[in-house]
């Protein structure tokens, strides 16, 4: 059984809906990498995943667990979301807090772990992504690629069962890409089950297992990334695939 | 300048700087903290959108800006008693001039706390964090800093309007020198040093806005 399982996920914003019926699955241990044009809808997906927006209908069953996406209460809200981490686009690190105070902040207040254990473990995830000797560092003291090392050491801190990343590379200066991309490598081998919005194409051929492509709120194809890359089904997947080999 | 000039403001001096130190600067500081309390539990009541309170603070906020302060001291000293609530003269203008820029205060918190990033809000909810959490971590110190300048500003133009408290009895600094003229029939020289002396605590309030900005511009700018 997988261990998130989506189904028939509607979202619109006013006139315009932007999720129409998407559903999928993800087993543990799965990296999926979700392509699409702009504007098709990939991060109103995953914000409606962790409740930053409300679904219109929509299952969650999260661990055997069935939740309404439209009409989960806050509590059912944040218990989910405490086994979740999410990673934004434009890193979101918390301004007024050092690199440390950001992978521990969660952990001392939400999770009401000890300082000395949350700093032990914070030093720990930083560690991870390389930045053990920028903790003291605020966000506006790091480059872009430092700050979003900081995000994903912040998301794994709370030990999530899964990572949602929403384009984690795109705000990123074509030279500090690598060093975002390859600690979430070593993440995927590491066994992280994760989500993936991404252009890196790159990243989705080689790391992810499966890939999905997604347009007009409705997924176009999916499958393993082998056969998404090699052998697309749908004409339009060749085409989207064809259009970013020419960019 | 002649020589029974600088006598007499020898001489009134102490007069005046005293009911600045003993009047003055409590009403000031008394003030302040109440339109401080009020300033931020108005924004806050206004950002979460609590139905009903977010109303009653807008009236508030409506009512004292729109009614000058002076006004406002008359009500609650010469016109209150009337319906047999009587308030000594301090206690009134302490509770006049914190709800006066409690109000201007209010918009400032409030327009602080809109100025927060919504990216920040949701990157605590997705570390586990609970509202009241978020707020008090992330959003409310993120807020204060944008809001200590403006601040200030209020914090010094309540200083001067302290002065105004002269209207209803208060003996703080501006009666202490009306007092002096009264005797002297010195106007000019005398208001003037009151001036000066205002002068004074605003430029010591100024210095100590410079230092609070440098101590929480620690982590620069956003
Ligand atoms: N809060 C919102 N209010 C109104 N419309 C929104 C909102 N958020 C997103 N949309 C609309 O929903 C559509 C999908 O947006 P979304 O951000 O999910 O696309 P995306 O696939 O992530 O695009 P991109 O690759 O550019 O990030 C867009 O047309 C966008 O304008
Ligand atoms: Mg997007």
């Amino acid at each position: 059984m997988a261990m998130l399982e989506i189904r028939n996920i509607r979202k619109s914003f006013g006139e315009n809906t932007v999720l129409k019926d998407i559903s999928f699955g993800v087993d543990k241990g799965d990296v999926i990498s979700v392509l699409g044009p702009s504007g098709s809808g990939k991060t109103t997906l995953l914000r409606c995943m962790d409740f930053l927006e409300t679904a219109d209908s929509g299952i969650m069953v999260f661990d055997g667990e069935e939740i309404d996406l439209a009409k989960a209460s806050r509590a059912r809200q944040s218990e989910v979301r405490k086994k979740c981490g999410f990673v934004f686009q434009n890193y979101n690190l918390f301004l007024n807090k050092t690199a440390l105070d950001n992978v521990t902040l969660g952990l001392t207040s939400a999770r009401k772990i000890n300082s000395a254990e949350a700093r032990e473990r914070g030093m720990e995830m930083l560690r991870k992504v390389g930045l053990e000797r920028r903790a003291d560092r605020y966000p506006n003291q790091l480059s872009g690629g430092q700050q979003q090392r900081v995000a994903i050491a912040r998301a794994l801190a709370a030990v999530p069962e899964i990572i949602y990343f929403d384009e984690p590379t795109s705000a990123l200066d074509p030279e500090l890409i690598g060093e975002v991309l390859s600690v979430m490598r070593a993440l995927a081998e590491d066994g992280m089950t994760m989500v993936v919005v991404t252009h890196e194409m790159g990243f989705a051929r080689d790391v992810s297992s499966r890939v999905m492509l997604i347009e007009h709120g409705l997924i176009v194809e999916e499958g393993s990334a082998r056969d998404f890359f090699e052998n697309p089904r749908e004409e339009r997947t060749r085409a989207f695939l064809r259009r970013d080999q020419n960019n | 300048m002649s020589g029974d000039t600088i006598g007499l403001l020898a001489d009134s001096f102490m007069k005046i700087l005293i009911p600045g130190l003993k009047m003055t600067i409590p009403l000031t500081v008394l003030s302040f903290s109440i339109a401080l309390f009020i300033s931020v539990l108005v924004a806050l009541i206004q950002f979460a959108d609590v139905p009903v309170l977010r109303q009653i603070c807008r009236f508030y906020i409506w009512f004292v800006r729109g009614t000058p302060l002076l006004v406002q001291l008359y009500v609650v000293f010469f016109g209150l008693p009337s319906v047999g609530i009587m308030i000594d003269a301090f206690p009134a203008a302490v509770l006049v001039l914190g709800l006066n820029e409690g109000a201007y205060c209010a918009e400032t918190v409030r327009s602080s706390l809109e100025a927060v990033p919504s990216g920040q809000f949701e990157a605590g909810l997705c570390c586990g964090m609970n509202y009241a959490q978020i707020m008090w971590h992330v959003v409310l110190p993120q807020a204060f800093r944008t809001a200590v300048p403006p601040l200030f500003n209020s914090l010094i133009s309540m200083v001067k309007n302290t002065s105004l408290a002269a209207n209803i009895t208060v003996v703080e600094m501006f009666m202490a020198t009306q007092r002096i003229v009264g005797r002297t029939y010195r106007a000019m020289p005398l208001y003037l040093e009151v001036a000066f002396i205002y002068l004074i605590f605003s430029t010591a309030l100024s210095w100590l806005q410079r230092w609070c900005e440098k101590r929480l511009n620690h982590y620069g700018g956003v």
